[in-house]
This record gives C-alpha cells, sequence and structure tokens, in this order.
C-alpha cells in the first residue's frame, strides 16, 4: 500500500529536478559565492540565476528585492523588527488573530518589550473586518503583517488592498505568503505590499531556505549583522545548494500555478464533496469561495483529531490536524476558535493540503477510508448515541471539570 | 508524531469495553471539552461485595485518551471499589508502558473518572479540584498553574528553587523563560497589592510558609536525630509517587549521609533533590546541615 500524502501545507516533498540542480552544489561546487576566484565566481553566478527564478515567481521589479534567508520564520522576524527599528516614532503593529506562530509569537514578546500590537478579528468565516482594519490604523502604525492565505483552512486575504490603506497611513506592509507562493498568481511590482515572506519547503524546494521581499525603497534595518552577503541586508554565508534549489523550484511553481487552480483544485473539490456526502454533521471551514485551491479543512463534529489522524496513519494517509492534541497545547487551533467554531467540532478539524504530485486515484482512496474511520470514533463517543448526536449533545453530556 | 508504546497503540486500536453498558449503576463524566477530553466510564456494581462486575467507557479525545480509558476498564475490573480507588494516574500510565509527559492528563482523567464514578455509586457528591494550565516543563510534565501556585504558596523568586519545590525547569533548561515569567508576573502580583504602609516592596522571605517556624532552643543529640528522621519520612512520599526513595544512612556533625533508591538513583536531578531535602533540613533543624549521598561517606572515612 502507498502512502498518500495530504498534509502539503505542513511541508512538501522535493522535486526531484530541485534535488538533481542541488547535488553539484555539495561537491564540486562548493565554493564561497563571495572568493574573487572562479570556484566562487560560478556559484556567484548559480545564485543570481536563483534570483532572477524567485523574481519572476514573485513578479517583483528589482532582482536585488529578493533576499534569501533560512526560513519564513527568519523572514517574518526580520521584516517587523526592521520596520520597528526602522521607523522608532512608529510603535504599532497591527496584525490578525490568525496569523501563524511566526508572527503571533513574536507579537506577544514585541507587546512585553512596549510595543501596542492590534490583533484583528475574523467572522465565523474566517473573514477580515476591513472597517475595523481602516479604524485601527494610525499615525504611530509602524507595520501591518497579515498573511495572503491562511495555512489551516487556505482562506485568502485582501493583502493588496489591506497594503493600500497601510500607505495611505505612512505604515509599511507586510505579508507572511509562505502558503500563497506558487499557488496564486502573483505580480508585486503592481501591488503596494513592502515585504513578502515565503519558505521553499512549501514548493517543492528543501527545508531551511526562506526569501524576504523587500520593495525597493523600505527603509530597512537588518536582523542578522556581519558580512557583506545579500547587499549587507542579510549577513552569513549563502546556503547556496538550498538556493539553487529554490530557484528551480520557483521556476516549476511558476508554470504549475495553472495546475494548481486547475486540476488540483478539481481533486481537492471532489475530496470535500466526496467526505460531505457519505458523513454527516460535518461541515468545511473557512472562507469557501475564497480560499486556496489546495486546501479542505472538515470539521468532524463530536470526535477528536489526533485520533482521526492516527486511524489515518495507520491506512498510509497523511494529514494534520487543530487538534489540542496534535500540538500538545491545551487548546484547539487559535484558527477555528478565532472562527467561533464550537470545541465539540473544533477538536475534530481535519485538514488535508494536496499537491501537484495528488493523484485521483489516491483521493477517492482517501474518500473510501475516511468514512468508517468517523463512524469508529464516533461509536465510542459519549456525545454520539444509536442514531446520531445526542439531542442536546452539550447538555447530555457535561463533563465536570473545574 | 508522538511517541506512543505499543501498547497505547494497541489499546488505541483495538479498545477494550468501549460503548454503553447495560446495567451500569456507577458512572464517572469527567474532563474537557475545551481541552478535547472526555470521558465517561460506566460500572456494573455487585451491591452485596461492592466488586466491579464489568466495566465500559465511552471518550472523546486523542489516541491517549482512548487507550487509557480502555487500561482503565481492564485494571478495575473484578476489584471491590476500595481496591479499585488505589489505582493511580501513574498506574494506568505504568498499565501502557508509558505515556509522552504532555499525555500524562490522560491518566489522570481515567483515574477522576473513577473517583467520579465510585462518587456516583456512593451517592456522594465528588468535586474535581485539579486545574490545570499549559505545559512548561516538558521533560518532567509541570503545567503553569502548578508552577504559579507553588510560587505563591512558598515565595519563591528563583528558578532554581521552582526546580527545587517542583522539578520543573530541572531537566533540558529550555522552558527557564516561561518559569522566569510565571516568577515575573507573580513578583508584580506581590509589588502592586496596595498597602497604606508599605511603599518599597520588599521580596518574601524565601519558603517561609511551607516549614514551621525553625526551632530556637538547641536540641538534644537524640532529638536532633528524631528531627533529621521526621523531615526526611515526611518527604520520602513525594519521591515515591515517582517511583523514587531515600534512606538516612549516618549522621555525622553537620554531614547527613543518604542513600537515593529507585527512580531517584541515578537521575539526573539528583542534585536538586538532594538541594531541595537539604534547604527543609536546615529549616527544620535551624542550623546549617549538609545532605551528602552515602557515597561519599566511604570517601570521607578513609
Amino acid at each position: 500500500m502507498t502512502p498518500i500524502y495530504l498534509d502539503n501545507n505542513a511541508t512538501t516533498a522535493c522535486d526531484p529536478a530541485v534535488v538533481a540542480a542541488m547535488l553539484p552544489y555539495f561537491t564540486e561546487q562548493f565554493g564561497n559565492p563571495s572568493s574573487m576566484h572562479s570556484f566562487g565566481n560560478k556559484v556567484g553566478l548559480a545564485i543570481k540565476g536563483a534570483r532572477e527564478s524567485v523574481q519572476a515567481l514573485l513578479g517583483a521589479e528589482h532582482d536585488s528585492e529578493i533576499i534569501f534567508t533560512s526560513c519564513g520564520t527568519e523572514s517574518d522576524s526580520t521584516a517587523i523588527l526592521s520596520a520597528l527599528r526602522a521607523q522608532p516614532e512608529r510603535n504599532q503593529i497591527i496584525t490578525t488573530v490568525v496569523e501563524h506562530p511566526a508572527i503571533l509569537a513574536l507579537c506577544e514578546q514585541l507587546e512585553k518589550d512596549g510595543y501596542v500590537v492590534t490583533r484583528l478579528g475574523v467572522d465565523k468565516r474566517g473573514r477580515l473586518d476591513l472597517d475595523a482594519y481602516r479604524a485601527a490604523l494610525g499615525p504611530r502604525t509602524a507595520i501591518v503583517s497579515v498573511m495572503w492565505a491562511n495555512n489551516e483552512t487556505g482562506t485568502l486575504f485582501p493583502v493588496e488592498a489591506m497594503a493600500e490603506l497601510a500607505h495611505a497611513a505612512g505604515a509599511q506592509f507586510h505579508t507572511d505568503a509562505v502558503q500563497a507562493v506558487g499557488k496564486l498568481p502573483m505580480d508585486l511590482k503592481r501591488t503596494q505590499i513592502d515585504m513578502l515572506s515565503l519558505s521553499g519547503h512549501k514548493l517543492h524546494a528543501p527545508k531551511g531556505i526562506g526569501v524576504l521581499y523587500l520593495r525597493r525603497g523600505t527603509r530597512f534595518r537588518p536582523f542578522l549583522r556581519g558580512g557583506h552577503q545579500e547587499r549587507g541586508r542579510r549577513a552569513g554565508t549563502e546556503n547556496t545548494a538550498s538556493i539553487v534549489g529554490l530557484g528551480v523550484a520557483a521556476a516549476l511553481a511558476k508554470n504549475a500555478i495553472a495546475t494548481e487552480n486547475s486540476t488540483v483544485r478539481r481533486l481537492r473539490d471532489r475530496l470535500e464533496a466526496g467526505i460531505l456526502a457519505q458523513v454527516s454533521n460535518a461541515f468545511v471551514t473557512g472562507d469557501i469561495s475564497n480560499r486556496l485551491p489546495n486546501t479542505s479543512n472538515i470539521a468532524f463534529e463530536f470526535i477528536e483529531g489526533e485520533a482521526i489522524l492516527l486511524l489515518l496513519n495507520k491506512l498510509g494517509i497523511a494529514a494534520s490536524s487543530g487538534s489540542a492534541c496534535t500540538s500538545g497545547s491545551l487548546e484547539p487551533s487559535h484558527v477555528m476558535r478565532a472562527m467561533g467554531i464550537p470545541y465539540t467540532a473544533a477538536h475534530g478539524t481535519t485538514r488535508f493540503s494536496l499537491s501537484r504530485f495528488t493523484t485521483e486515484a489516491e483521493i477517492d482512496r482517501v474518500i473510501a477510508a475516511i468514512p468508517p474511520i468517523i463512524a469508529q470514533l464516533r461509536k465510542i463517543s459519549p456525545y454520539w448515541g444509536e442514531q446520531g448526536p445526542l439531542a442536546n449533545a452539550d447538555e447530555s453530556f457535561a463533563p465536570q471539570y473545574s | 508524531m508522538w511517541d506512543y508504546s505499543d501498547k497505547v497503540r494497541e489499546h488505541f486500536f483495538n479498545p477494550r469495553n468501549a460503548g454503553l453498558l447495560d446495567g451500569a449503576n456507577a458512572v464517572g463524566d469527567v474532563g474537557s471539552i475545551k481541552c478535547g477530553d472526555a470521558l465517561r466510564l460506566m460500572l456494573k456494581v455487585d451491591p452485596a461485595s461492592e466488586r466491579i462486575l464489568d466495566a465500559s467507557f465511552q471518550t472523546f479525545g486523542c489516541g491517549s485518551a482512548i487507550a487509557s480509558s480502555s487500561a482503565l476498564t481492564e485494571m478495575v475490573k473484578g476489584k471491590t471499589l476500595d481496591e479499585a480507588l488505589t489505582v493511580s494516574n501513574q498506574d494506568i500510565a505504568d498499565f501502557l508502558d508509558g505515556l509522552p509527559p504532555e499525555k500524562m492528563h490522560c491518566s489522570v482523567m481515567g483515574r477522576e473518572a473513577l473517583q467520579a464514578a465510585v462518587a456516583n455509586y456512593r451517592g456522594e457528591a465528588w468535586q474535581d479540584a485539579h486545574a490545570e494550565g499549559a505545559l512548561v516543563c516538558k521533560c518532567f510534565a509541570v503545567d503553569s498553574v502548578l508552577i504559579e501556585d507553588v510560587v505563591r504558596a512558598n515565595g519563591l523568586t528563583t528558578v532554581e528553587q521552582v526546580s527545587n519545590y517542583t522539578k520543573a525547569g530541572g531537566g533540558c533548561a529550555s522552558c527557564h523563560e516561561g518559569i522566569e515569567e510565571i516568577l515575573a508576573k507573580v513578583a508584580a502580583e506581590r509589588c502592586t497589592a496596595p498597602t497604606a504602609e508599605t511603599k518599597r516592596c520588599e521580596p518574601a522571605p524565601v519558603a517561609a510558609s511551607a516549614a514551621s517556624p525553625a526551632p530556637t532552643a538547641r536540641l538534644t543529640n537524640f532529638q536532633r536525630m528524631r528531627k533529621i528522621e521526621e523531615t526526611v519520612e515526611s518527604i520520602r512520599p513525594m519521591l515515591q509517587r515517582d517511583h523514587g526513595d531515600i534512606e538516612i544512612v549516618e549522621v555525622d556533625g553537620k554531614n547527613i549521609y543518604v542513600n537515593l533508591k529507585g527512580a531517584c538513583q541515578g537521575c539526573m536531578l539528583e542534585a536538586s533533590t538532594l538541594n531541595g531535602i537539604q534547604t527543609r533540613l536546615v529549616e527544620e533543624l535551624g542550623e546549617f546541615v549538609r545532605l551528602l549521598p552515602a557515597s561519599m561517606l566511604g570517601r570521607a572515612l578513609s
């Protein structure tokens, strides 16, 4: 039984072409791109090619707007800390309650340091209230950081319009686009986005490589200081092999955007419809008509997500969950809670994220596998009776707890 | 993915005694839907002998919650209620060949369900006293609520003290930032409490409330030995809970030689365990003593 990987929002498999392109940079092409000799020069040229490839994927105006970093998290931290240091007269950060921990945990720390953090809420479909956003913007706003696409539900935020509003208030605009890059067409030069984070391993490049897009003219302060690498904006010897790999992955992703929005979307919709047709008391979370083409997040009521994942895993199917238990934290996913999904459903949310390598046969196998698993777990759930959920499930079973 | 033992996986994939129980006359509902764990334990008790004839469960929860429930029903079947009540959460975890620290609360939930079911059978009210916070120390599964309570009760001010009292932070040390935050939070509460006279915040004396006032009168040799023994005896249950133990080997002036046994033996926390006990002894005796492993006794004599 071949395993089925539907957890591509967590990470993706390296494209074989990416691996092949990287291999020489572990062996004969070992030079330091900063060196004056030909060992370094060849590697330097390869990095230049990779930079142009990422530039093309993002639709950036200049290749010097692409800064290679170690990961999406580093790009996020660099962007926010830079905006605060470069504009000391501004002390407010505006973000959303559904951001990735790379943003949320940083903002929590900055709040302790005395900065003002405004977190925009979402409605039950995961949508932002733009009026609340307009009201939050002010002369003290240093930076707005809003994700392009949500990692759990795939919900898209109107970052282009939000960037314009930020600029009108004199603030910088950053977007964490690690889930969106390669799945949505982008043309950053036609937007007012100042900074954008991307992560290689979400688009079939290796882990440990990321990019910060930095619009020319945006006031900037480096996170890592040292050598002159990346024009002094990110010191440290380049991760040459991974940069080359990311370059190839970016070129492949640019060509695959059409596939993502046709084939992958169709398979995702087939999976969703197939499951919902057979399983009662289940619903799709997020902004269904405005989300990533590869992501489906389904809440299965009255059962818990980790148990679902363990049973799926036994059948060789990989997905992920918003339950508290899969993270080791005490609460279910902050994204589900922000949308007001009840606890009895939030713990049972299961995310299926496809890629261009997902096949129809795999989707059909998952559609067949899910219903018995859900039935098996509901059979032992105290919220579930012979015929379905207990009437007033929350009241019929109200365990004691402080 | 969690590092579950084969036994946990086995009990999750093939849970024993799952579902409703006909003729159940003791039911315990515990857990928290907020945390994603809830369990209904059903027992059929023979009224004459109070023996558990049958047991079953329904669980909303993760793999280890379901496995812990399954294990619990297997463990209590055939026992009398009083015998069943001696089953601890550690027993449940041991039955499953251990649980990851983040999942120990699943075994706690099993133990609570048992207490709730017995209370239900006996017509008593059962109140769950425990609150659970975010897991701070992953090495020893210590949560924020426990740390906060201990810090507050004993006026602790350093990470080292927290490690001595709760073990939290005594392992890989990566949670020290989290512990410092709790210390700062409690310290801030103390400092901002508005009082008429005190303007300046005085740090609370360490471990002031935990120990009885140190005796001022000089103890006789015999009283002193007794005091040492009583103090160590009072600490033993704490160590035994973690499958460890301690015995006094020799008292030689200021030096008290002890053997750490069981799980304490060779534990990476040996030093901080000794340190914590030594602090208690110093408080109780009202004089400075040193607690040393018995292995050093030989060295001292030769």
